[in-house]
């Protein structure tokens, strides 16, 4: 009687893991079961402020792996990302900030042209915030664009196109401010990344937006699929009339401009126009895509999967961090628990394979 | 009295209970060049494949040297003394000559596991100098023509040992004066006693190359002799003929005078020259030729896949000079691609996500926007399935990749019905597919031209256009050579026309 209840309850567990393996929301699945061990050892990981802060973390991230995830679906990558962060942060800071130290930016290529004491023409106006923020969205685009061309126009590999550009206009940005940081950005400005609305904070908003609008392109528009075509193959998507090229601009583009939302989310968070803004970001935006399940060899993606492995990804630095463990050993232990990460997505693959045999 | 070296008693094979070999049996004497002809299907392979080791004989065996001769693997093969040259090269391209020479056997200092490179590059010039090749033994195998490639290959066999050499198709992609130094080689090895077979379509070559030949037809040994008992029109009198009422279905339309397609002295320089080709409305045309004589290139002209430098493209009167993929599919034509994985399908994609992607904007709201209506999509698509008899599981959730080859070349012709073109383009459309399935793309294509579109059938099996065409045009060497109508096909003018370039280019080259 004893060993039968335990027999059944050991099915019932067996069918919950396979089923938790199987299920598309595995990496969420993972995330709730190592908050819920992590919560045994350390339960202020559930305090509102850690909770908050854990928030405020992901949403940035997520911007930048919604972006990430379509150049990933093409079969492609995008290095660059966080040198257009870097880019549009100081390109949004020098139009907004109001108020330049003369002996800091004297030497910036653009003083006395863009910029003065005062900032540049715009700043302390009403127009300084949108057009700022407008600039640097337009900058993403622009850095996507040129990384679109490149890889669809004269057919170059994606990881060298954005490698150069990653290197080049992270030199750009560091270039146009002389490596300084540009503090004194309006308030209005600094909300974005930083206000909340009760417990809510506004870049959830932005992001969240940002997601809907991501989903719907990949799931229910003919540029979604196209999206997935190419990424599958894309010499059978050129036989079948998808305008590949057309598509594979639009991933590095929309990469750009999520960089670019991200980079107005993390600068107003950070309160300044910083030349060096992201620079140690880009691992944890391609592993937290690959975590989320997220195909490096494209053809495979979505808006949900993104959001869980951002959520594991930050989960597991979150904690790291609030374990203070040595310097030395945090990186050891992220590196492997991405690994069991990886052994697990293995064994699923395996285990979805056999049940489409069977 | 030459000794014989091989010998092939009564060999038989089926596969599926098909017989693909039927009591094969002839003599390869030591040192001498045996020409292997026949029509594509006729066994060629599967019997090359069983002297290599590849597959075994269902009946009957060999005897090398007057021994038993039964390889297991290709590995026992080449111990034997059995070398192929193939068509496509089997040469590790990143690699130098000397390392291809000895990849499985390099030279090591002793016991040690360090490679005495020394020794191979020695031994790899010594070869080189046999076969007059003045390279250098790191060379990499990247830097060399394809003719070069060819000899590389060569001195690999003989590397090994090898007393009988097979040759398959060498000179497809060599040069006349490639072709010229090969078989000064062929001859040079045949006066060092090694025996070699020589399989060609290019009937002209094989005259003048081997001193026996051996013709197959339907798995059997039709006819042998010695070369001097052999004309170009005798090779192909007995290679082709036989009834083919049962493997075609009956054609349903004629065609009509009204024209669709219209090509006027279209060139493509090196690819292609002065192409003229009308396709009409349901008129199925068939576009025959060898490897190599620019039919599948034409063809990709045609869909506006590669460009072309002189000449028009007329689609319904209207002249098109520079062609597009998405202008040649809003002009409603249709291509069937020769490569079903590659250029064909999305093997990791549904059988909803295939079918649909050439008509997907048909599917969705106005641009920009482009909504999907993904039931709308998936209703069409199990349609076109059912009407096509596409044999699958759930078309949402089956992947291209799991279906057999028929069903996938299926669903490549269902992918362009949905787009409703009226001009289809077909390369090699039942290539690797089996008979039956074979049958049901014949009726597919009947079908298409007898609603009023118009198919130009791209083959090299000739008894398939012979069976399915009203008209066939024969490209040889990038031209035309040729167009005869249905009443007056005759299997050995086709092919002649098909080797003409090929003959005057040898002459020519000589």
């Amino acid at each position: 009687m004893d060993s039968l209840d335990r027999q059944r309850a050991r099915g019932v567990a067996w069918r919950l893991i396979r089923h938790g393996l199987l299920s598309e929301n595995f990496v969420l699945y993972l995330s709730i079961v190592s908050f819920a061990a992590l919560y045994l050892f350390m339960p202020y990981i559930a305090s509102g402020r850690n909770l908050a802060n854990i928030s405020s973390n992901m949403w940035p991230l997520l911007a930048l792996v919604l972006g990430q995830m379509f150049v990933l679906i093409l079969g492609g990558i995008d290095l660059s990302q966080t040198s257009i962060m870097a880019l549009t942060s100081v390109v949004g800071g020098m139009l907004m900030t109001t108020q330049l130290n003369p002996t800091l930016f004297e030497k910036s290529p653009l003083w006395g042209i863009l910029l003065s004491p005062e900032g540049s023409p715009i700043s302390g106006t009403a127009l300084a915030v949108p057009v700022g923020i407008v600039a640097m969205l337009t900058v993403g685009m622009l850095v996507g664009l040129l990384n679109g061309l490149a890889v669809a126009k004269f057919r170059m590999p994606a990881f060298m196109v954005t490698l150069v550009s990653m290197m080049f206009f992270s030199g750009l940005a560091i270039y146009l401010t002389k490596s300084e940081n540009i503090m004194y950005l309006p308030g209005g400005f600094m909300m974005l990344g930083s206000g909340e609305i009760g417990p809510i904070p506004y870049s959830f908003f932005v992001v969240f937006a940002l997601g809907v609008v991501a989903h719907i392109v990949l799931k229910h528009t003919v540029l979604g699929r196209w999206f997935f075509a190419v990424g599958k193959s894309i010499r059978t998507s050129v036989v079948s009339g998808v305008p590949t090229e057309r598509v594979i601009i639009l991933g590095y583009v929309f990469s750009g401009f999520c960089a670019a939302v991200a980079s107005v989310l993390y600068s107003g968070r950070l309160g300044g126009g910083r030349p060096t803004l992201g620079q140690s970001l880009l691992l944890d935006v391609i592993g937290a895509a690959v975590i989320g399940g997220i195909s490096l060899f494209g053809g495979k993606g979505k808006v949900l999967w993104a959001l869980f492995g951002v959520l594991f990804f930050v989960l597991l630095s979150n904690a790291l961090s609030m374990l203070a463990l040595p310097f030395y050993a945090e990186p050891v232990v992220k590196g492997a628990v991405i690994l069991v990460a990886a052994l697990l997505d293995v064994a699923r693959t395996r285990l979805m394979a056999r049940e489409v045999l069977a | 009295m030459p000794e014989l070296l091989l010998q092939f008693e009564g060999i038989s094979k089926s596969f599926f209970g098909v017989h693909a070999l039927q009591d094969i049996a002839f003599v390869l004497p030591k040192g001498h060049l045996l020409g292997l002809i026949g029509e594509n299907g006729a066994g060629k392979s599967t019997l090359m494949n069983i002297l290599g080791g590849v597959l075994q004989p269902d009946r009957g065996g060999m005897r090398l040297r007057g021994q038993d001769y039964s390889p297991r693997n290709p590995a026992e093969a080449t111990e034997a003394g059995v070398a192929f040259i193939h068509q496509e090269l089997n040469l590790f391209t990143n690699l130098s000559i000397a390392d291809n020479l000895f990849i499985d056997r390099l030279p090591r200092f002793g016991k040690s596991p360090f490679i005495n490179k020394r020794a191979a590059r020695t031994r790899t010039r010594q070869l080189l100098e046999s076969l007059n090749l003045a390279l250098a033994p790191d060379t990499l195998v990247d830097r060399l023509t394809p003719g070069e490639r060819q000899l590389v290959e060569i001195a690999k066999a003989l590397s090994t040992g090898a007393e009988i050499i097979i040759f398959d198709e060498p000179t497809t992609s060599l040069t006349a004066g490639e072709t010229e130094r090969l078989f000064a080689i062929i001859q040079d090895l045949r006066r060092q006693g090694k025996s070699m077979v020589y399989i060609s379509h290019n009937l002209g070559n094989v005259l003048e190359l081997v001193d026996e030949i051996v013709v197959l037809r339907d798995g059997r040994v039709v006819d042998q002799g010695p070369r001097d008992d052999f004309t170009i029109d005798t090779m192909i009198s007995r290679m082709v003929g036989r009834d083919i009422s049962q493997i075609f279905p009956s054609r349903q339309s004629v065609p009509a005078d009204e024209t669709l397609l219209e090509v006027r002295g279209l060139s493509q320089p090196g690819i292609v020259k002065d192409i003229d080709l009308t396709l009409h409305k349901t008129e199925v045309l068939g576009l025959f030729g060898l490897m190599g004589s620019g039919r599948t290139e034409l063809a990709r002209i045609l869909f506006g896949l590669e460009p072309f430098e002189r000449g028009q493209i007329v689609i319904d009167g209207v002249v098109c000079d520079g062609v597009s993929v998405r202008d040649s599919i809003r002009r409603g034509m249709a291509f069937v691609t020769e490569n079903r994985r590659e250029e064909g399908l999305l093997m990791e994609a549904t059988i909803v996500d295939n079918v649909g992607l050439v008509a997907l904007p048909t599917f969705a709201s106005a641009p920009p926007a482009r909504l999907l209506r993904a039931r709308g999509l998936r209703l069409a698509v199990t349609r076109v399935a059912e009407c096509m008899r596409i044999k699958s599981g759930p078309v949402h959730r089956t992947l291209a990749k799991n279906l057999s080859g028929g069903n996938q070349q299926k669903v490549v012709i269902g992918k362009w019905l949905m787009s409703r073109p009226t001009i289809f383009i077909m390369d090699e459309p039942t290539r690797g597919i089996d008979v039956g399935a074979k049958y049901e793309v014949y009726s597919i294509i009947n079908d298409l031209a007898a609603r009023g579109a118009g198919i130009l059938l791209i083959s090299s099996e000739l008894e398939e256009l012979v069976g399915m065409c009203d008209r066939i045009v024969v490209m040889s060497k990038g031209e035309v050579q040729g167009a005869f109508e249905r009443d007056e096909f005759d299997r050995e003018r086709i092919l002649q026309a098909a080797f003409k370039g090929h003959q005057a280019h040898q002459r020519g080259g000589q």
